[in-house]
């Protein structure tokens, strides 16, 4: 994949989360008035194939954006270059989707 | 201002051959003196062994310049009563640049990223034709017009700490120059110049801190100019055509 498909990679993943950020944060806002349980949030979760779709998108979109600005950083900072930079950052990457999606499978199945 | 007798240069001397060191002079201060007078006194007066590059002294031609306490500058154009600190002056070799002696920057990989960005014409007509008639109120004429005025002075190169970071970044100047032939109703070749600007180290390699224009002598906006290089691959990317 080229410096220019990481780019845009990186840009659309930002433009998708942006409506998950706010929504994200806006329903804990919400729910939260008045105390909450977990068993009250999975109550709302487990078994809602909206908030599968929701989080799972979320998570791609994380693993995806993240892993790409982590590798700049990677070379600019830490002055990895070449395989060793790309290896790491898709490793980086896989790690963060990995984890998402345990926790998506978690409080929605 | 205080009246002042001498001012405390203190420059930067060796390269390859020699180690780095700073060098601490008395220069006589008048009142209408610039960086370069200034370097130039050293090397008439104190020690002809040091090392500095200048051609026109109108700030034309961009050779001079140097960092000046810590900042890239035009040194024939900057006056040592604006950059005084306190009665003192460092003066040093371009940053991002190899030094090849005391204040003189190798410019090699500033001119070669300038090939690489495709900064060059790709002519439409022959010479057998008629010359194209460009209109000069065109929006591409006048984002042209904006960048066309770079001196190659590699200010805005040394001011990136994008290029400080990431040694493959073709930096402000050869985007800039990108930008322009892009723009160029004159240049037949569009394509190529948004390849070679979305390879590594490309535009999209900015991180629009703008270091670039705030420190352009000429008062140029590189900045702008690579922000419409990344506005133009993605157009392009989407099937979008100018």
């Amino acid at each position: 994949m080229s410096e220019f498909h990481l780019y845009m990679a990186q840009r659309l993943s930002a433009l998708v989360m942006a409506p998950f950020v706010v929504v994200h944060i806006g329903v804990m806002i919400y729910a939260i008035q008045g105390g909450l349980s977990a068993a009250e949030i999975l109550g709302r979760t487990q078994g809602s194939a909206f908030w599968f779709v929701f989080y799972g998108l979320f998570v791609v979109a994380v693993s995806i954006h993240a892993a790409i600005g982590l590798r700049t950083i990677l070379g600019e900072w830490a002055g990895l270059r070449g395989g060793q930079r790309d290896v790491i950052s898709a490793l980086i990457g896989l790690g963060l989707l990995l984890l998402g999606a345990q926790a998506v499978w978690a409080v929605t199945a | 201002m205080p009246e002042r007798d001498h001012l405390t240069v203190t420059v930067q001397r060796g390269g390859p051959d020699a180690p780095l060191r700073p060098q601490t002079f008395e220069v006589p201060a008048y009142d209408n003196q610039t960086v370069l007078d200034v370097v130039s006194w050293i090397q008439q007066n104190a020690d002809p062994t040091l090392t500095y590059r200048f051609a026109c002294r109108v700030g034309m031609c961009g050779s001079c310049a140097m960092m000046v306490n810590g900042v890239p500058r035009w040194t024939c154009r900057t006056h040592v009563s604006k950059v005084l600190d306190g009665n003192a002056i460092e003066v040093g070799p371009l940053r991002n640049l190899p030094v090849i002696k005391d204040l003189a920057a190798d410019m090699d990989p500033f001119f070669d990223k300038w090939v690489a960005a495709e900064g060059m014409h790709h002519p439409t007509r022959t010479r057998d034709d008629a010359i194209e008639a460009i209109d000069p109120v065109a929006m591409e004429r006048q984002e042209a017009n904006a960048g066309i005025e770079c001196i190659n002075c590699s200010v805005c190169y040394s001011a990136c700490d994008t290029v400080a970071g990431n040694p493959d970044y073709l930096g402000p100047a050869a985007l800039q120059r990108a930008w322009t032939l892009y723009n160029d109703a004159k240049d037949a070749d569009r394509d190529a110049i948004l390849d070679a600007v979305s390879g590594k180290g490309g535009c999209h390699s900015c991180h629009s801190m703008g270091s670039c224009t705030a420190y352009c002598p000429n008062e140029l906006d590189p900045l702008s100019a690579i922000a419409g290089l990344k506005r133009a691959t993605a157009k392009r990317f989407f099937g979008g055509r100018k």
